[in-house]
């Protein structure tokens, strides 16, 4: 399937007499035919660009919290039964609570460290959402869901509704008064879709709130379900990414067809096995030092209590937002009353995720542009379309900040009631201004950089001409000039491939690793130079 | 505001008039179960008993001349060197708001029946004197000290009493039951001071503060007094036992190291947000940003 373009390298020596590992090989594919799939995979190419590791971040930190979650499910107990605690948490020694919550105490203070796995599983449920968000943003705003990829595009906001919907429920396992707090709200919210809305509280819960029999519920789409449906999506993902191909921003040698950039093996399988143990010391790290969702202080769910700053994870957080937004406005008619909560809770997300899943469609109807594309924009190369984006990120972003109004107002001393009201006026007029000046900005930059092309960059040397006239040097912009205007990046410094690095006395550890693999894993010549090379796009 | 020389002595006895209330009044404030006698309470009373008991009648006296119309009431304090004094850091410290005779005025509400405990709650927080009016008294650095502050509350204690001045002992906070205490929050005060105590804002700039330096005193003294948009917490429905073991649950609370690492003020979901944004996606893309810078080939 990908052909290399590379220039041949003198095909390094075979070895005289095959070693017992290479005949393994040699077995192996005789029975099932893996060398030729093996060979087309290793030597898949991906192009490089920061941005197109951010996905990454949720892929690993989902690795992350499969790992941790397999460890909690040890000793978690995900039962209602009423129990005394007996751990060795003095202050709540004897109050009765479920068990969920004391084994969640005892994953906290009398399992080898359970507090850390508890700890670093939390924080990699929030890094995955976010790192899910940032993604989302990378590929909304270089194009990159055009077609042919809008289907990649659907995916991932299924993967994101998804992944907030498995926080959701893992935020709600260990029974402490935060988690039945929100399920409280969960179940309220549930409840005012008018009509079935109180038929599916019933369903979910298993009768009237707090249902008894809900925790088992909970934690099978918490450990099964959920996680199942992710790792099904996720699958597609990369299946449809790795047959689509990636990606890339135009540059010298890039065209519609081609993708430009490392191999699979050994360069980019380097790195990204170098950026997982990052991801993982990241957590690791965040576990080891910062203490989060101290459920010991919080004590057993309990409907009569509740404590001040009850918020829900951040990825949530905007739904709250818009709750206290939201005057408390019912609406009575047919026979039925629709609480307020329904309009920000239900409708709300209904039409945002709604929005999100068909935009490429509705960017496509609306420029009429029914082109494929392989190669991405910048985002000022699309001023309507970054406007966008900027407007719905200051919505969210206010509803974000509403969500924790109350943190906000005792850190900074506001008085409450403005927070709401700097929130309510702020959704109203921020996301058209920011739509506004993003627009501007995009036009502004694109005429620099149209300015640029033609007429080259500014010296700042200014000459009088004989005629008394004032002018401006213009360096001549470095060539190649593309043909649609580009600011200069490293890119330009790149010698087309095949121009060098014919093998000649490269002989880095990358190169000879990946002629060493490549010549055991397929017994063909290796190719030579780690220099990006391209591959044809079929 | 200067304490006379003699102050300190003078201040403990007289300090203790409070117990000398009349029976209607004690009636209305405290219930029953409140008076189940513990060893560090039952020798509290007997001691204030023996020293203040030759005071109980003029104490009785001062009430109903104070609640009398007439403004000459205070002169019949004098007996006390203390209540003297206080009543004259009364007049030059508080008195501008409060009124010549604690009557109140607009600036100001009456303090007459308020009692010692609402008064050392309000000074040695240093909400009082009021610096600036606002939504609500802050807490800050008392402006007077101890012995001043006993002496002012001698005084606003002899004009018609009100709630005494808690004594927390250090055994009793040791032996303070901690889940005991521990429900007691959960159930009165997290919905205020939120979970871990880090206080949260009302409504209209008012807010419950973060429980980071009261004292176990003022602890006890604002669930006695409810001050402001803090509801009282009678000793009817919050016994001695349980305020002390209330008090332990909160310094328990804010001393003990947190098992997990660092507390990000225990603030729960928002901090934490905000920390996995900062530092874990920020921190990931600087490396995405790097990795990048490294492959310019
Ligand atoms: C600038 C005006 C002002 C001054 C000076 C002032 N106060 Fe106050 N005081 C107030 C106001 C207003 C309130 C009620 C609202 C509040 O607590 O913030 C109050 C409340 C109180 C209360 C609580 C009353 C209750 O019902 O529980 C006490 C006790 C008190 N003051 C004592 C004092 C003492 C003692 C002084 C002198 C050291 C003093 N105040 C000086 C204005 C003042
Ligand atoms: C309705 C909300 C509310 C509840 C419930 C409540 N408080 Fe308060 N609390 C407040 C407010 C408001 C203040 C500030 C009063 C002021 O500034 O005059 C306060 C002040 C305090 C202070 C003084 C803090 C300082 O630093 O000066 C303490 C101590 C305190 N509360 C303890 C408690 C305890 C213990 C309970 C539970 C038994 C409790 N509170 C329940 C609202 C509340
Ligand atoms: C298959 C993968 C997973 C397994 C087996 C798993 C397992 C568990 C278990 C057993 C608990 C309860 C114990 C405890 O709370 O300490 C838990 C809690 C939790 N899970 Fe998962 N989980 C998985 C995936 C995820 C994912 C993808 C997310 C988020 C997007 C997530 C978010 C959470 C959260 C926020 C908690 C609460 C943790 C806390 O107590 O602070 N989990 N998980």
């Amino acid at each position: 399937m990908t052909t290399t373009s590379g220039p041949g390298a003198p095909a390094p020596k075979l070895a005289k007499r095959p070693s017992p590992v290479r005949k393994m090989n040699r077995a192996v594919d005789e029975r099932f035919h893996t060398q030729r799939s093996l060979r087309e995979n290793l030597n898949k190419v991906f192009p490089d660009h920061w941005s197109f590791m951010i996905g990454e971040i949720a892929l690993y930190s989902f690795v992350i919290l499969l790992l941790t979650g397999i460890y909690l499910t040890l000793f978690f107990d995900p039962s209602n039964t009423e129990i005394i605690y007996d751990g060795s948490y003095v202050p709540l020694k004897g109050v009765e609570m479920s068990r969920a919550y004391a084994s969640t105490l005892d994953i906290s203070f009398d399992t080898r460290a359970g507090l850390v796995f508890r700890q670093i599983h939390h924080w990699a449920a929030l890094l995955f959402v976010a790192a899910i968000i940032v993604h989302l943003f990378r590929v909304f705003f270089t194009g990159a869901y055009r077609k042919p990829r809008e289907i990649n595009w659907l995916i991932g906001v299924g993967l994101l509704v998804m992944g907030i919907f498995e926080g959701f429920a893992g935020y709600s396992l260990p029974d402490d008064l935060l988690s039945g707090t929100g399920l409280r709200i969960a179940s309220s919210i549930a409840q005012s879709i008018p009509v079935v809305g109180t038929w599916a509280s019933f369903l979910v819960f298993n009768g009237e709130w707090p249902g008894t029999n809900f925790l088992p519920r909970l934690y099978v789409a918490h450990i099964l379900l959920i996680p199942g449906l992710l790792l099904a999506l996720i699958g597609a993902h990369m299946g449809i990414l790795w047959f689509q191909k990636h990606t890339d921003f135009p540059g010298p040698g890039k065209t519609e067809d081609n993708v430009v950039g490392h191999r699979v093996f050994p360069v980019f399988a380097v790195k990204s096995g170098g950026f997982f143990m990052m991801v993982f010391a990241m957590l690791a790290l965040l576990g080891g030092l910062a203490q989060i969702n101290p459920i010991w202080l919080f004590g057993p769910y309990d409907p009569s209590k509740v404590s001040s700053a009850s918020q829900p994870d951040f990825y949530i957080g905007f739904l709250d937002g818009s709750t206290r937004l939201m005057p408390p406005w019912e609406f009575r008619g047919l026979g039925h009353t629709v609480a307020a909560v329904f309009w920000p809770t239900v409708i709300l997300p209904g039409i945002l995720f709604t929005l999100l899943a068909l935009y490429p469609w509705l960017e496509s109807k609306f420029t009429g542009d029914r082109e494929s594309h392989n190669l991405l924009q910048r985002p000022r190369e699309a001023p309507t379309r970054t406007a966008i984006g900027a407007m719905s990120i200051t919505f969210y972003v206010v509803l974000w900040i509403s969500g924790g109004n109350d943190v906000i107002a005792k850190t900074f001393s506001i008085s409450l009631n403005a927070m709401t009201w700097a929130g309510r006026v702020g959704i109203i007029i921020l996301p058209p201004i920011a739509y506004v000046v993003t627009k501007k900005l995009c036009i502004a930059l694109n005429a620099r950089d149209h300015e640029i092309a033609h007429h080259g960059i500014e010296t700042g040397i200014i000459r009088q001409l004989p005629s008394g006239e004032f002018v401006e040097d213009h360096r001549p912009k470095p060539d190649p000039v593309p043909d649609h205007p580009v600011v200069p990046t490293h890119r330009f410094e790149l010698s087309p491939p095949g121009e060098h690095g014919n093998g000649h006395g490269k002989t880095g550890v990358a190169t000879r690793a990946r002629k060493a693999v490549t010549g055991f894993f397929t017994e063909e010549k290796a190719e030579g130079g780690e220099e990006p090379v391209s591959g044809a796009r079929h | 505001m200067t304490a006379s020389p003699d102050a300190p002595e003078a201040a403990d006895p007289a300090a203790e008039p409070a117990v000398a209330r009349p029976a209607s009044v004690r009636g209305r404030l405290v219930s029953a179960t409140a008076r189940r006698s513990r060893p560090a309470s039952a020798r509290r009373r007997r001691r204030s008993s023996t020293l203040v008991l030759s005071l109980a009648l003029m104490a009785t006296g001062v009430l109903w001349t104070v609640l009398a119309p007439s403004g000459s009431a205070q002169d019949s304090a004098a007996d006390s060197a203390a209540v003297r004094e206080g009543r004259a850091l009364y007049l030059q410290g508080c008195s501008t708001c409060h009124g010549l005779n604690a009557a109140g005025t607009v600036s100001g509400p009456s303090l007459i029946g308020v009692g010692e405990a609402a008064v050392d709650f309000q000074m040695s927080t240093g909400r009082m004197p009021l610096a600036k009016p606002g939504a609500q008294a802050e807490r800050k650095e008392p402006s007077y000290s101890q012995v001043q502050i006993d002496q002012i509350a001698a005084y606003i204690q002899t004009l018609g009493g009100g709630i005494e001045k808690p004594e927390v002992s250090e055994e009793a906070l040791a032996d303070a039951d901690l889940m005991f205490g521990g429900e007691l929050y959960r159930a009165n005060c997290a919905q205020c001071h939120q979970a871990a105590g880090e206080g949260a804002p009302l409504t209209y700039g008012k807010y419950a503060p973060a429980l980071t330096n009261a004292t176990p005193e003022q602890i006890v003294e604002a669930m006695r007094v409810g001050p402001e948009s803090m509801p009282v917490f009678a000793e009817s429905q919050i016994d001695e036992e349980g305020a002390t073991a209330v008090a332990a649950y909160i310094l328990h609370m804010r001393d003990t190291p947190s098992p997990g690492g660092h507390k990000l003020g225990s603030y729960g979901p928002v901090p934490e947000g905000l920390l996995a944004w900062l530092v874990g996606i920020g921190g990931l893309l600087g490396v995405c940003l790097w990795i990048g810078a490294r492959q310019k080939v």
